[in-house]
């Protein structure tokens, strides 16, 4: 009897680890491994397209989309691609995927494609898409590839939008256009050099959260 | 002089690091010493050049004619892959010496988005073949400008007392916004 329910209690913290490590899959992207701000990888759209929240946004929804359908299909094929041709089978994968995203914005959302320009095909050589396909989505379920690409995709959507909300207002007093400051403000913000300074700053004070947690 | 405007444009006035945000990895990166960061360079500049060529190649005799424009990021994206490999092959049999040197960095350079950037670039803005070499040579010479001259102040700011909270990522990162601020000095000098 008493086995009996130790086993139970067993198979119950088991299923209980089980859902709780889903859950982690999914929550760790956005502070503890935010890839932005913790893991420091895809500088390049994190700097070049958050001049505002909405750019931001829609950059990080379109990476994060890749993320998600190219974690979910390498997890399902990962058995049958060779070793020796992984690292090309995956880039072929995540292009084709950002040849859809490319195609999806250039008919429905024009103007938010032309805004974000280059970056669009560029989510291809983006170091989390590659580097989450080869060390999480390789070895693990298509279930949890998936949850684990959707929550670092978000997590960098979250970053970005965070990055773009702190520019936009300081740069020109709005959040996804909506204006709360009137008068001159620092124009920097929005240029080149603010992308650099305010994502320094918001680095150490995600460091120091971090730490302190 | 349509060359010259070309090059002075892609080295300072739209510096590829600076001011397009292309290559901030490995800007970031490798910045830590002057010497590699000049090796980081010279791959770059090796690869870049290589692969705007083909790409140029590709883009015009390929897929234009068989109205595959839609595949250009998947077919650039192998072609340039591909070519780090060969180069790197090549290069271990050809000069030894010069695999010592540019070796390490190779692989690096194939998620280096500064390569596949140009790649596109030169063919958004409709250059012919010698112009897009040009284009891809004077920017590679910019990304290596921008790095030595990080490297250099990173190498000095490691002896000076940063604030505890600062150290690292953030002030590397404030003080490449500074250089930035540098660079838009340049802005209006062409065009």
């Amino acid at each position: 009897m008493i086995e009996l329910m130790n086993y139970n209690s067993h198979i119950l913290t088991l299923i209980n680890r089980r859902t709780m490590s889903q859950i982690k899959n999914f929550t760790k992207g956005f502070l503890k491994e935010n890839p932005v701000f913790v893991l420091l990888l895809g500088m390049c759209p994190t700097l070049g397209t958050t001049t505002s929240a909405l750019n931001g946004l829609g950059m990080g929804l379109a990476t994060a989309f890749v993320l998600t359908m190219s974690n979910m299909v390498i997890s399902l094929v990962k058995n049958q691609i060779p070793d020796k041709v992984r690292i090309p089978s995956f880039i072929v994968i995540i292009a084709s995927f950002v040849t859809i995203v490319e195609l999806i914005m250039q008919a429905y959302v024009p103007a938010l494609f032309e805004q974000l320009g280059l970056f669009i095909p560029l989510i291809v050589v983006n170091c989390i898409v590659l580097g989450r396909a080869e060390a999480f989505a390789s070895k693990n379920t298509v279930w949890s590839s998936v949850l684990d690409g959707l929550g670092m995709g978000l997590g960098f959507a979250f970053a970005l939008t965070i990055l773009g909300s702190v520019r936009e207002l300081l740069g020109s007093g709005a959040i996804f256009g909506f204006h709360f400051i009137k008068g001159d403000l620092m124009l920097v913000f929005v240029l080149a050099p603010g992308a650099f300074i305010a994502l320094g700053y918001i680095i150490a004070l995600i460091n120091k959260i971090n730490k302190t947690a | 002089m349509e060359y010259f405007v070309i090059v002075i444009s892609a080295i300072f006035v739209s510096n590829i690091v600076l001011t397009q945000f292309l290559g901030v990895c490995p800007f970031l990166g490798v910045s830590t010493r002057i010497s590699t960061s000049v090796g980081m360079g010279g791959a770059v500049l090796f690869v870049m050049t290589l692969a705007t060529m083909t790409t140029w190649i590709f883009q015009y005799y390929v897929l234009n004619p068989f109205g595959l424009g839609f595949m250009q990021t998947i077919v650039f994206i192998l072609v340039i892959a591909a070519l780090v490999q060969m180069v790197e092959i090549i290069l271990k049999k050809v000069s030894p010496a010069l695999y010592q040197a540019l070796g390490v960095f190779l692989p690096l350079i194939t998620t280096n988005c500064a390569v596949l950037g140009v790649a596109i670039l030169t063919i958004q803005k409709q250059f012919n073949l010698m112009e897009s070499v040009v284009f891809a040579m004077s920017t590679a010479i910019g990304f290596t400008m921008a790095l030595v001259i990080f490297a250099g102040i990173r190498e000095h700011l490691e002896m000076m007392e940063v604030p505890k909270g600062m150290r690292g990522v953030p002030i590397a990162l404030v003080t490449a916004g500074i250089l930035a601020l540098a660079f838009m000095g340049f802005t209006g000098m062409v065009r």
